[in-house]
């Protein structure tokens, strides 16, 4: 086969374990390259996926029309209720605007939408050229905030600013300062938040409903079918239960400065993290060992459900291989995991995001022979994608057409994940959306399995 | 009822926008330089401009969009952007080893003040361009204008930055495409062969984002318009520019730079505006309308002389970008339909008055375009007077959803459907397309929800 080459000062950012011994460094946390065709996005992109299963609160982006406009509904983080984060609100800024300043636009639409939409609170999101143009959004902000009676929060995230985890910390400031302002007489000492759990097809209410059957409160599930009342009273819980490596951990550390409550960080996918999340939520509860007995019935039970019918698919899925490159590290674990359940190697595994301890922990967790990217691109995907002979690319929405155009499966583990993958249930998903794509007739025709004319 | 904020009163608002019509210049600027032939779009501007415009083109064309970007730190927008895209220059030349790249501003490059023609100009003389190669660009601040603009914006670029006049005229002529679909680029190149008119078509995304399944992932696809054909475009006899909006400017840049005459045609969308193209076509290129492409047209009509009674009178309300809305609603007329209400959030006063024109013949129907005319508005204005078709991207499938509306996809994005990629709507056969989606939903509806004694096995 053809070799592609790694792209010019890439070289650091790649690691492939080899027998084991080799030192390891993996440089990360980097700002890509300028010029460099790179998988991530800015500091509002992540703010705004952050935030956005705030279903009762308005979500106003504060710049052209632009910023607005591509993040309309486009995550999967579904309500049970109210669905006002579903529309998209701009000031829609133009060039009188960015030479005279956008405050006076900024207040006028603000006052038009609480009036409108009544909303629990607003969320005002700067973007790139706010942080230039000096609009000063605070003040608007409070000065709509009194005159209108709501939180109204500035996300302060403007694109440059640094990393799309830059942008998770504008929104946990944000959020940070909704939480202590609602009443916490009546909550539960056995009681938690879920943080970091965005409720993508429904998979809050998954975890919701295992941690509630254990006899545990939950006051907030936060940014996952979240609401601005629910986190008003976040600091009412005994615990923290964080997922997803980066987006939430600087809002637990501050409600742990702030309020004393403890975090420990959980994946829901796959049966191990899935059941670990759950002991480790009880053990933190000792004094009320029922809430361990619970967890281990749920999941035995569940378990014992989920094992047959994943064995339907080992037969036919053992030695396919595939290859992981998502947002966060922390999910390539737990994928890691899930699929080895089902007798599936992982040939490539990468981040956007991942830490020096995240690869560290990813090295000592993958089989020889792995190659380990991070802020990966589109030549370096395809190149290992081949050389490792990958049947599968677990990946988010850029990745998907890269899959198929090479021939291989695809599934979706980011926004446009379409079935709940999470919890014991969401496992059982993910294996037959692996399996279906996997084990689909259409690679035959594809010219890598000698589908040419 | 995910709109059931929705109030039937409509009242005046100040700048904001509520889910929009429109979105910003420069994802029209990459698409538009994704149609040139080993280019390398680049956004100078934030990383997530360039992600969220690769992601929405992505989502659109279900294929691998590949662009760069500046990639702007802190840094960057406080002493300048020069530094990030001399370095970016060298980066995608080094790396990725395109013929072109077609650099193109964000809101943040063009607020810092960055001079794109002064930067490249200064890569040039560092000698940071290899011999052979481009790099060329287009102002597209977001804060102007729409990813129509964008779109036109590049064209225009590509046109008034490559075309060069030796002085010795090509019998061809140049096609300039407004924003349109790979495939409405590829039949446009099939009517010209069947026409035996010899045209350069740019930009022309055919064969770039309608790409075949491989088994390799391919940086530049095949097709493209490439750089001689856009150089030579300086010496041809004459330039069709398809839509006012988003293709007249690079016509304007040819003329201006290299004296080549041009006229400006509705995109080919139904039956006038392509007769009017096609007789356009056959005076520029000084060619006869063949046979063969009557008989297209002769299809088209019999088509819409066959099924007439299906679509008199339905009121239909439709949005997305003018070169498109234009023909379109054109169309609906001669159909014998009525649209009621007009939506496009792309500025612009050249739009506004060939509405008008065309709207004469549809007394009492709204129309709105620039600041305020979202997609809210639209919804507005079907709550106050119901239409029976909805016509527009994706964008459209909540309001149709809530009102209950049959809902045909057009324009841009379509993130739910395939098809636009591949079966074009220019052309004869385009309107052909067009009436056959339409009557589907239209006949669908009646057939789920016909009583049954009306219930009909021949339509």
């Amino acid at each position: 086969m053809e070799q592609i080459g790694i792209l010019e000062g890439r070289e650091k950012q790649i690691f492939e374990k080899k027998d084991g011994g080799q030192a390891f460094d993996i440089s990360c946390e980097t700002t890509s390259l300028s010029g460099s065709v790179s998988q991530r996005a800015c500091v509002f992109c992540g703010s705004r996926v952050v935030l956005y299963p705030v279903a009762d609160a308005l979500h106003l982006v504060h710049g052209p029309i632009g910023c607005a406009a591509y993040t309309w509904d486009i995550r999967g983080a579904v309500s049970s209720g109210p669905e006002l984060h579903r529309l998209s609100f701009s000031t829609d800024l133009r060039e009188m605007d960015v030479i005279y300043g956008g405050e006076k636009k900024l207040y006028a639409s603000l006052i038009e939408l609480i009036e409108k939409f009544s909303p629990k609170a607003a969320f005002i999101y700067s973007t790139c050229i706010i942080g230039l143009i000096g609009d000063d959004i605070d003040a608007v902000c409070r000065k709509v905030a009194k005159e209108t009676g709501i939180p109204v929060l500035p996300v302060h995230s403007e694109g440059f600013k640094g990393t799309k985890k830059d942008g998770y910390k504008a929104a946990c400031t944000a959020l940070m300062k909704l939480v202590g302002t609602g009443p916490i007489e009546d909550i539960s000492p056995y009681s938690i938040n879920i943080l970091g759990e965005f409720n993508l097809a429904g998979e809050a209410w998954i975890i919701r409903k295992y941690y509630e059957e254990m006899g545990i409160e939950v006051v907030s599930t936060m940014t996952g079918d979240g609401r601005v009342g629910a986190v008003r009273r976040a600091h009412g819980a005994t615990l923290n239960v964080v997922q997803c490596s980066g987006s939430m951990t600087s809002l637990a550390k501050d409600m742990e400065v702030k309020y004393g409550i403890p975090y420990i960080r959980v994946s829901y996918f796959g049966i191990e993290d899935m059941s670990a999340a759950l002991y480790d939520v009880a053990k933190h509860f000792p004094d009320r060992p029922e809430i361990m007995e619970k967890a281990k019935e749920i999941v035995s039970r569940e378990v014992r459900e989920l094992y047959p019918q994943l064995q339907k698919f080992k037969a036919a899925l053992t030695g396919k291989k595939a290859a992981i490159y998502v947002g966060g590290a922390f999910k390539t674990f737990s994928l890691i995991k899930a699929l080895r359940s089902v007798g599936m190697s992982v040939v490539l595994a990468g981040s956007q995001t991942g830490n020096k301890e995240d690869y560290l922990a990813l090295k000592e967790m993958c089989d020889e022979g792995t190659v380990i990217v991070d802020d990966s691109n589109p030549v370096e995907l395809s190149k290992f994608i081949l050389e490792k002979e990958a049947d599968l690319l677990i990946g988010g929405v850029k990745e998907r057409p890269i899959a198929f155009k090479l021939g291989v499966g695809f599934c979706d583990h980011n926004h446009e994940r379409k079935i709940p993958l999470a919890g014991f249930e969401g496992m059982y998903n993910f294996i037959l959306e692996v399996y279906q794509s996997v084990m689909s007739p259409v690679w035959q025709f594809a010219p890598r399995k000698g589908g040419s004319l | 009822m995910l709109l059931r904020h929705t109030t039937s009163e409509v009242k005046e608002r100040e700048g904001l926008t509520i889910n929009p019509a429109k979105t910003c210049q420069p994802i029209g600027a990459m698409y538009a330089a994704l149609g040139i032939h080993g280019c390398l779009p680049h956004s100078h501007g934030s990383q997530g401009c360039c992600a969220y415009h690769r992601s929405t083109l992505t989502r659109h064309y279900k294929e691998p969009v590949m662009a760069a970007t500046s990639s702007f730190t802190e840094g960057a927008s406080v002493f300048g952007g020069q530094a990030n895209l001399l370095a970016a220059i060298d980066t995608i030349f080094s790396v990725y080893d395109p013929d072109i790249i077609a650099v193109h501003s964000t809101c943040l490059s063009e607020t810092i003040g960055d001079d794109l023609q002064q930067i490249t100009r200064k890569a040039l003389d560092d000698g940071k361009i290899p011999e052979g190669k481009y790099v060329i660009y287009a102002s597209t601040p977001s804060f102007i204008g729409s990813h129509v603009t964008g779109y036109a914006n590049m064209v225009a670029g590509m046109a008034a930055q490559f075309a060069v006049s030796t002085g010795e005229k090509k019998d061809q002529v140049n096609l300039v495409a407004g924003w349109m679909e790979p495939s409405d680029m590829r039949e446009l190149k099939r009517i010209s062969k069947e026409m035996g008119a010899k045209v350069v078509l740019f930009p022309d995304t055919s064969d770039v984002l309608d790409a075949p399944q491989t088994g390799k992932h391919v940086f530049y696809p095949k097709g493209g318009v490439t750089v001689p054909e856009l150089k030579s475009t300086g010496d041809s006899k004459f330039t069709l520019a398809l839509g006012c909006i988003s293709a007249e400017p690079a016509a304007i840049a040819l003329d201006k730079k290299c004296s080549v005459p041009f006229e400006t045609v509705d995109m080919p969308i139904g039956l006038s505006a392509t007769d009017r193209f096609i007789m356009a076509l056959s005076k520029a290129a000084g060619v006869k309308v063949p046979d063969s492409i009557t008989a297209e047209r002769g299809r088209l009509v019999d088509v819409m002389t066959d099924m007439e009674q299906y679509f008199h009178g339905k009121k239909v309300a439709l949005f997305g970008d003018p070169d498109q809305l234009i023909p379109l609603t054109e169309f609906l007329l001669d159909l014998g339909m009525k649209p009621r209400h007009i939506v496009s959030g792309t500025p612009g006063g050249r739009f506004d008055k060939r509405m008008k024109e065309i709207l004469e013949r549809a007394p009492g129907a709204n129309f709105k375009n620039g600041l305020n005319a979202d997609m809210f508005l639209l919804h507005q204005w079907i709550k106050n007077e119901p239409v029976d078709l909805l016509i527009g991207n994706t964008y459209g499938k909540y309001i149709a959803r809530d009102e209950d509306i049959p809902f045909v996809r057009f324009g841009f994005p379509i993130l739910d459907r395939i098809g636009h990629s591949y079966f074009p709507s220019v052309g004869y056969s385009g309107g052909l397309r067009i009436v056959e989606k339409i009557l589907g939903v239209l006949m669908d509806r009646q057939d789920m929800t016909a009583k049954e004694e009306k219930f009909e096995l021949v339509m």
